[in-house]
């Protein structure tokens, strides 16, 4: 909190009576945003509530239908393309811009290289790069690679790159979707040290935690519309999360249903190693949702990969219901009922150019006609039941999957999964970047899957997440599983221990 | 769900002219357009024998560019099928001068099945050169182009390759030059060929799996499609394309020469652009890239027909034309 710079300092950019409509259908109605010098502004809302179109309309990449935008007061049109960097506004993508084979130095100066007498003027950039990284207390080297960087560090650089541009006003969209907990912590104190100098944050973020912690203002969007705009500290999460819905919340997690211990083990693997996984050892039963939980980097992608067969293995083996599964091989992983859900819906879930219908089935031709052939009336028939059963809604059926809502893909792609009838189902970071709604309906999606028999494991970085909703919870660090937590045990400081290396238990 | 999702979700104005997709139309449209001009140009030019006539002659690129889909959507590129016809014919010329086998009619049946295994076994080549060897498509094909070439210009020690039986080349004539219920051989090979690829890329799970596997194939991995063998077996296809279109060309001139076939690479993957396929992959159209071999007939025969530009001009145009396509298929997508 910084309540000084908050209150009565100058406002730098406003939004008064926006309205934007793509081809007929409007998303914003006449929103008012003001953002102060030296202010971290919360930009809160469900998915759809219109967030992402606002930044770009502040950010000048997307025009306003109606109403103006004011900049230090004056009103202005905002130059197209992140033009609007000559006015200090640069926007933070949540992927980012880097060119991976350049090194720190040359992504700062990208567009913009010193040079004299015709030459690039190597030393001066990597100084004055140097001079940006300690600013911002970072210690990231500046003739790194980009591609040698951790993601937290990336990030460091676009901020840098902003601050060398003279940014004043800086949209950061999810910032922490990526990062772990450290990670935006190291984030965060940079950000605290670039607010004291008066540069204005607009963060936008489904983190109710994280923006409670961070942000100076915060202001709801719903449906479109302006709902409210308050300083953090009047508002807690629990009032955030109804601004943003609109309705109270009933409970986020269904409620817990803990198998019986003679349940059959479906899936049980014994001491699997990959380049990264060592020696990983676990068992699922029917019915049960296994969680794992670990820091990002701890080698649970990794070990889930290689169970799923999408992934080749160096030793150990996958047993299911006591029959063992060839290793890197995805059909016969699929065929004896494993299915593995991606965390990275879109770049590895989902054909973002193609429709529903080549989405959902994608994985599960085989059963749409024989020899190959397809037909679209099944097709198009398993598109209805999925929109039915795991509530997909959009305007048009025909929409490519790239223009659904995160929500909306999340779903499409839980679906594609379960075409494929699997009896195991690994779901890798359920509820990333979806809004706080449709992460309650895919909770309940996931506990109604087990209570139909399903095997369910769940890796998560989400503390919470995990914890309401699993009855286990294997603890990953380092690319070994250092414990499996049961009932009583599962709580964020025991799993945290757990991760941190600060206790350490033989894997069950 | 938010009630934003909701109100959307109420059907809106426009819907049906927002179905129309730009760039499925677009080929077409310029066909018309070119159909136009070319009536303005010289009467002669719209009546059915010029017209039967542009079509047959756009037979070889045609049948090409149909493989070429394949490959393009997959996300790869094929370079070598100019070479490649130049190699298959040589060796579907030679097997028929050998002799080997006495009955014309036999023989010609056993020339045409081999003509199809040495398509393929040319497509298998680059298709394992570029999945399993790893290697871009770009350089692999740029290589076997080369090869290809090389072996034709060895076989033909440098000269032509020439059809002698005068038994044979009456009998397989028909092929090129005849007629079926009054329709031109050549033409009904494209549309039987286009017919038969549309179906499968449109119709088929191995057809969803080339278009999977060229817009993302991370995605196609982890949905469990065998991304190598849907690759290799596109450019397997694109070799019996260029098989098949062999087996027109021969009875055609009857002789095959080192420089048989060259530059029938950028004629192929421009009617595939032209058609509307995107060269990134992803998205095939197999209807399009006819069109747009046939465009790139109706551009040359104009041409000849108009006294404007002269005909020597033809490459320099057919050049022009990709870029031109490129440049109206980027501004479509950006519309839409």
């Amino acid at each position: 909190m910084n309540p000084d710079a908050a209150d009565g300092a100058p406002v730098v950019l406003s939004a008064r009576r926006i309205s934007k409509s793509f081809s007929g259908v409007q998303v914003l109605f006449s929103v008012n945003f003001e953002l102060r010098a030296g202010e971290i502004h919360a930009l809160m809302g469900e998915n759809g509530a219109g967030k992402s179109t606002l930044v770009k309309i502040l950010s000048g990449f997307e025009q306003p239908t109606s109403g103006e935008i004011l900049l230090d007061g004056q009103p202005v049109k905002l130059p197209p393309n992140g033009q609007a960097e000559s006015l200090g506004i640069v926007i933070i993508h949540q992927e980012f811009n880097l060119a991976e084979h350049l090194t720190v130095t040359e992504s700062l100066f990208l567009g913009r290289e010193v040079t004299r007498y015709g030459m690039l003027d190597r030393k001066f950039m990597r100084g004055e790069t140097r001079r940006v990284l300690d600013q911002l207390g970072s210690h990231v080297d500046e003739n790194a690679m980009i591609s040698s960087l951790s993601i937290a560090d990336k990030q460091m650089v676009e901020i840098a790159k902003a601050i060398s541009r003279d940014a004043r006003i800086i949209f950061m969209d999810e910032p922490t979707a990526v990062l772990s907990r450290e990670e935006t912590n190291y984030l965060f104190r940079q950000v605290r040290k670039l607010r004291e100098k008066g540069t204005s944050f607009v963060f936008v973020s489904h983190k109710l935690d994280e923006v409670m912690e961070l942000t100076d203002r915060v202001t709801v969007l719903r449906d479109g519309q302006w709902i409210k705009t308050a300083p953090t500290s009047i508002l807690d999460g629990e009032s955030i999360a109804q601004l943003m819905v609109g309705r109270e919340l009933s409970s986020l997690y269904p409620s817990k249903q803990e198998p019986s211990i003679d349940e059959e083990v479906t899936l049980s693997v014994e001491g699997l190693t990959t380049h990264y996984v060592k020696d990983a050892s676990f068992e699922v039963r029917k019915g049960e949702i296994l969680g794992f939980s670990g820091l990002i980097g701890s080698g649970r992608t990794e070990l889930m990969e290689a169970v799923a067969g999408l992934r080749s293995r160096l030793s150990g083996e996958v047993l299911v219901r006591g029959e063992s599964v060839p290793g890197g091989d995805v059909h016969a992983a699929n065929r004896v009922g494993i299915a593995y859900m991606t965390k990275d819906r879109k770049h590895k879930g989902l054909l973002l150019n193609s429709r529903m219908t080549a989405n959902l089935t994608l994985q599960s031709l085989d059963r749409h006609g024989r020899y190959g052939y397809l037909n679209p009336k099944s097709e198009a028939e398993a598109l209805e039941r999925a929109r039915r059963r795991f509530d997909i809604r959009v305007r048009d059926g025909r929409v490519v999957a790239g223009r659904m809502s995160g929500g909306n893909q999340q779903k499409l792609l839980l679906a594609k999964v379960m075409e494929t009838e699997p009896d195991i189902i690994i779901i890798d970071e359920p509820t990333r970047g979806i809004d706080v709604g449709t992460k309650q309906q895919i909770y309940h999606f996931i506990s109604a899957l087990a209570r139909d028999g399903k095997s369910i494991i769940v890796v998560s970085s989400e503390m919470p997440e995990i914890i309401g909703l699993c009855t286990r919870v294997a603890v990953m660090r380092e690319g070994r599983i250092v414990g499996i937590l049961e009932g009583e045990e599962i709580s964020e400081q025991e799993i945290m221990r757990y991760s941190a290396g600060l206790k350490k238990k033989a894997a069950a | 769900m938010t009630a934003g999702e909701d109100a959307v979700e109420t059907k809106s104005r426009g819907r049906s002219w927002r179905d129309i997709d730009l760039r499925a139309v677009a080929p077409f449209a310029a066909l018309a357009l070119l159909l136009i001009v070319g009536a303005l140009v010289n009467p002669n030019f719209i009546g059915i024998n010029n017209l039967a006539n542009v079509a047959t002659r756009s037979a070889f690129i045609a049948i090409i560019a149909v493989g070429a889909t394949f490959v393009i959507s997959s996300g790869d590129l094929d370079l070598s099928v100019g070479s490649m016809v130049a190699f298959v014919a040589s060796i579907m010329i030679i097997f028929m001068n050998s002799g080997a086998i006495a009955d014309p009619g036999l023989m010609l049946a056993a020339a045409v099945v081999l003509t199809m295994v040495i398509g393929g076994a040319c497509g298998l080549a680059n298709g394992l050169i570029t999945t399993v060897g790893r290697i871009e498509p770009f350089i692999a094909t740029l290589g076997t182009m080369g090869i290809y070439r090389g072996l034709t210009t060895w076989l033909s020690q440098g000269g032509a390759i020439t059809l002698r039986e005068p038994e044979l080349q009456a009998l397989y004539r028909p092929a090129y030059f005849g007629y079926i219920l009054g329709v031109p051989v050549p033409i009904v090979v494209i549309l039987a060929v286009t017919a038969v690829a549309a179906f499968i890329l449109y119709r088929t799970r191995y057809g969803r799996h080339v278009v999977a596997v060229g817009s993302n194939s991370d995605v196609a991995r982890y949905s469990g499609i065998p991304v190598n063998r849907v690759r290799t077996i596109a450019f397997v296809i694109q070799g019996l394309c260029v098989a098949i279109a062999v087996l027109l060309y021969v009875p055609r001139l009857g002789s095959t020469s080192a420089t048989t076939g060259i530059l029938w690479e950028l004629q192929a993957i421009t009617a595939v652009v032209v058609g509307g396929t995107a060269l990134k992959g992803g998205a095939g159209r197999v209807w399009g890239t006819i069109c747009g071999a046939f465009i790139l007939e109706l551009v040359g025969n104009i041409m000849l027909l108009s006294n404007f530009i002269s005909e020597y001009l033809i490459g320099a145009i057919q050049g022009a034309i990709i870029i031109i396509a490129m440049l109206v298929q980027r501004s479509l997508v950006r519309k839409s």
